[in-house]
This record gives C-alpha cells, structure tokens and sequence, in this order.
C-alpha cells in the first residue's frame, strides 16, 4: 500500500489546485481549497469525508455546475466550461418527475439533451430490465420503492451512455439490505461498462467496497488528505467485507478521520 | 386496483355524511320554527323557503344563471391571466420586484372595499361586476402558482442543467407541472372567491342575479326569498368549488394519489 497514490499519466478528469469560495451573508465560505486529483478514466474512485468537507462541491464542479474560483478542471484534455459532454449524475434525493411515468423519467435524459426520445427507448427498457425494474416501466415514481425509484434514478443517468457517471451519497437514504444490493448492482454495471465513476459517500465500507481508489477528504478547508488504491480482486462479492484485507482499508479511513478527529474511536 | 375502489368508497362515504348532516339539519331547523313559532321575517321555515322557489321557479333560475355566467367567466379570465402573470413573476426579476409587490401589497387590502370604486371607474353593469370578480379570485391564483413554479426541487434543476436542459424545457417539463398542484389549490380559493365577487358586484353595481335579488327581497323585508337565494348561492358554491376538485382529480392523478398515503 503506498501512501499517496502513483501521479497518473493518462489521466480523464484532471482537477489541479482548485479552489471554490461561496460568497455569502457571513462573509465568503471555503468550501474546497488545493485540490488535486487525476482521475483515470475508466476508474471507480470513492470519496469520503466528514459532513461539510467540500464533496458535494466538488462533484458540481466537476459536473460544471458551479465555477471553481482557482485552479482549474480539464476533461479528457480540455477546460471544462460548463457540464461535460457525455456524463450522468445521480444525487441522494432520486427527484423523478411523479408525473411521468419511470420509463418517460429514463427518457427525460434524452430529452434534456436533445435527443429523439424514440431512439432511446429500447435502451431505456433493457437497462430497466438490468436494474430489476422490468414491468414497472408504466408505473408512476410513488408507486415504488426508494429503493427501485433510486434504481431508477440510475437507469435515466446511464441512458445516453455516459462516460462519466457522478454519484452524490446516492444510497444515503436507503435502508442496508436495499443499499448491499444496489453496491453490487451497481458494480456489475461498472465492471461491464468499464464508465468513470465518481462516486460520494459517507459509508466507509461502501467506498472500500466499490472502488478501485478511495479519496479522503477534509474539513476546514474542504482539501484532499489521503488517497489510496484499494487491490480487491473483482467481482468482489458482498463477504468480501468480512476479508482481513478489507478490514486493513476500512481500519485506514477510520484511523484517519480519527486522528483528524472527526471520528472517535 | 382494490386500494383505489376502497378510497372511492371513503370518499362517496363522505358524500353520504354530508347529506345526512344537511338532512338532519334541515329537519330540525323546520322543527325548531314550528315548535317556538319563530316568525317568517326572522327565520322561515325550510317548507316555506321551497314553497318561494316553487312560487316563481324560474326567476330564480334566471338570476341564478346569470350570477354562474359571470362566476364562471371571471374565474376563467383569473386562471389565464394569472398564470401568465405568474410565469413572468417567476422568469423575470423585474417583474418579481413591480409587479408582485405589488399584487402582495394589494392583497392585504381588504379588496371588497374597492367595489364601489369599480362602479365609478366602469359603472353599472356586467363589465363592473366582473372586474371585481376577477380582482377578488386572480389574486390567490397568482400566488400558489408562483409558489408552485419556485418550489422545484434544486437538485432537479442541477440534473437538468447538468444534462443541459433548455429554459424551454426547464419551464414546460419541470415548472409547471410542478406547479400545477398548487394552481389547483389557488383555483380552488378563487372560484370561490369569483363567486362572492360575482355576489358583491351585483350588490353594488346590480340589476340583475342572486346577488341582486338578495338586495330587492332585502328591501320588501321577504326574508323568505333571501333564504332562497341563499340556499341557492349555497349550492352553486359547493357545485363549483367540487367541479375544481374533480378537475383536479382527472388532470393530476399523480398529485391526488400522493394526498391520500392509502390510495
Ligand atoms: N451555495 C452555497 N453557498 C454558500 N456556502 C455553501 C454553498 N454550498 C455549500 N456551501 C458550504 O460549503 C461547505 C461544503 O459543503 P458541501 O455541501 O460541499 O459539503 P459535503 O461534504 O457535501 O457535506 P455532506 O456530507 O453533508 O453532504 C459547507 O461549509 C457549506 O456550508
Ligand atoms: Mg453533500
């Protein structure tokens, strides 16, 4: 295990110093401050941190919702001006439109993006069928689960075929057993895609669990304080997490967020 | 299948107390003023009051039809105006600091008061009667839909945006079915509200309608045939504010089955 991870070449997404401010009331807030990360493409990358550290904030200025104030964010190259092309997000809160139906929400993608709708249709019911969700293609959002409305939630992000996918805590409000066959879903679907994954979480075993490399962030300023790769063979199976070698990555968040103090042991 | 016949049946349910309460209520009104000989210019008896109708059926009806005209149009201009004053409000911030101060402001004033002022401005007649109609219902449609249209969840408009969504599509698939909910709730309010201006219009810019007959039965001291456009009006309004509910029920089922968790 090498401490700081190896500078990558090739790199996708290449975040070199940035910096974001929030102005506000109280006087301008710093949400993220010298933040360097290359990301691979191709590679599911996992970021922990404590409540306030600058996650979300990071991912919206990687998916070009927010402007970073210093620095600078390149894309397969060039500076990112505005949301990327080819990438889908999917936050905590599953916000599907309850007047559509959950295939008119997959396709909503296609629209947004200005697509013909009819193109994307057979897609969207084959990664309906993948996500478990095959026969609920004209039901309506409350007529579901969190679970499946989060399943589905997915399936409208992977529609236009992605490269990047973004993940803000999108299993935060599901219940364990919903959220350990969502991880494994969810890993299926990168290991046939071989898509970017950013993936936000507060679930030290669900970052270890999923990624090829875990990001650990902290707070005051919203800065990087550790990354590391995380050599788990694939496809890792839900026991994995009772492995020693498991144990060894999950005990290294924990032992870090705990001298940082934000966890105590 | 079987939830939503059971919430049919809750609701006919409730339809059937409310005419056991009115039933019962009207029995027992016509009990009391026989029992204590209450006299007909106080409180007429319910037999009596269908007696009037009865009298001159079609009088009523008349007046009672036109009184739904004139409900039924300034509601329909409160919708179409206000929810275009709404989509303004919310797309431009010079419109949100004029134009909805303003209405805010107003709407603290208690606006039967302006009647009178209608009458100068635009005299007796239809066109009176329907401006403060209008002035009484448009106001708690602007507001819900305003609410509605900024009550989108952020995260939705972040997904759009991330997926580069046009203002277009922001608006027409996203705003405003939002806000269609609460349009509803604002137009509930405001049929009722077009009523009672429909109602005060004829009071003081009259000549014909329930309103107007209330005013002249007023006059001969028939209390008998205020209490039939009374009860009239009472119908009529109950009608209306259920046609809006119905509509509702149709136009966003998706809303209607969220209200009821069983449904
Ligand atoms: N729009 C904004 N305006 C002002 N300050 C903001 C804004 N958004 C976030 N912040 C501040 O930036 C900091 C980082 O917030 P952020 O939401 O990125 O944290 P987070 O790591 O995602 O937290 P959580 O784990 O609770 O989701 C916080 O101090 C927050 O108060
Ligand atoms: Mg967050």
């Amino acid at each position: 295990m090498n401490m700081m991870a190896s500078p990558v070449t090739d790199a996708y997404l290449r975040i070199n110093g940035a910096g974001k401010t929030y102005p506000s009331k109280h006087g301008p807030v710093v949400a993220l401050s010298d933040v360097n990360l290359d990301v691979r493409p191709g590679e599911f990358l996992s970021v922990v941190g404590p409540s306030g550290c600058g996650k979300s904030t990071l991912l919206k200025c990687v998916a070009g919702l927010e402007g970073i104030t210093s620095g600078n964010i390149t894309v397969s190259g060039k500076p990112l001006m505005g949301p990327p092309d080819g990438m889908g997000v999917v936050f905590q809160r599953d916000v599907l439109l309850d007047w559509r139906t959950i295939l008119d929400n997959v396709l909503l993608q296609a629209e947004f993006l200005g697509h013909p709708r009819e193109q994307y249709r057979d897609r969207a019911l084959q990664l309906l069928e993948r996500f478990g969700l095959k026969g609920y293609e004209n039901r309506h959002p409350w007529e579901l689960s969190g679970g499946m409305r989060q399943r589905a939630s997915i399936c409208r992000a992977l529609l236009c075929d992605p490269e990047l996918l973004l993940m803000d805590e999108p299993f935060g409000a599901l219940d364990a057993m919903t959220r350990d066959d969502l991880n494994v879903e969810l890993a299926r679907m990168w290991q046939e895609t071989g898509k970017t994954v950013i993936f936000i979480t507060h679930s030290i075993s669900e970052a270890v669990f999923l990624a090829d490399r875990v990001v650990m962030m902290s707070r005051g300023p919203g800065r990087i304080v550790d990354i590391f790769d995380v050599d788990l063979p694939r496809p890792r199976p839900l026991a994995i997490r009772e492995t020693d070698a498991f144990g060894v990555y999950a005990q290294r968040i924990r032992h870090h967020f705990a001298e940082l103090g934000v966890l105590h042991e | 299948m079987k939830n939503s016949l059971a919430a049919k049946l809750m609701r006919d349910n409730r339809s059937l107390d409310i005419v056991l309460v009115l039933l019962g209520t009207t029995i027992l009104w016509e009990l009391a003023v026989r029992i204590f000989h209450a006299p007909a210019i106080i409180l007429p008896p319910p037999s009596a009051i269908w007696a009037a109708f009865m009298h001159s059926p079609w009088v009523f009806i008349r007046n009672m039809l036109y009184t739904l005209m004139t409900t039924g149009i300034a509601f329909a201009i409160s919708v179409v105006l206000g929810v275009i004053m709404a989509v303004g409000i919310v797309q431009s911030k010079f419109l949100e600091r004029t134009l909805y101060t303003l209405l805010i402001a107003i709407n603290s004033v208690p606006k039967v008061a302006l009647a009178p002022l209608f009458v100068i401005w635009l005299g007796t007649g239809a066109s009176s009667q329907l401006a403060v109609a209008v002035m009484l219902a448009i106001f708690p449609i602007v507001i819900n839909t305003v609410l509605g249209l900024r009550s989108v969840d952020p995260d939705m408009l972040n997904l759009a945006k991330a997926t580069r969504a046009s203002k277009f599509d922001i608006i027409y698939k996203i705003r405003v079915p939002n806000a269609l909910p609460s349009l509803f709730s604002g137009m509930k309010v405001g049929i009722s509200f077009a009523l009672v201006g429909a109602i005060v219009g004829e009071f003081v810019a009259g000549g014909r309608g329930l309103g107007f007959l209330v005013l002249t039965a007023q006059g001969q001291f028939d209390t008998t045939r205020v209490f039939v456009s009374l009860v009239l009006l009472g119908i009529m309004g109950t009608i209306l504010f259920y046609a809006v509910d119905v509509a509702e029920r149709i136009a966003l089922p998706w809303h209607s089955s969220q209200r009821q968790p069983n449904a």
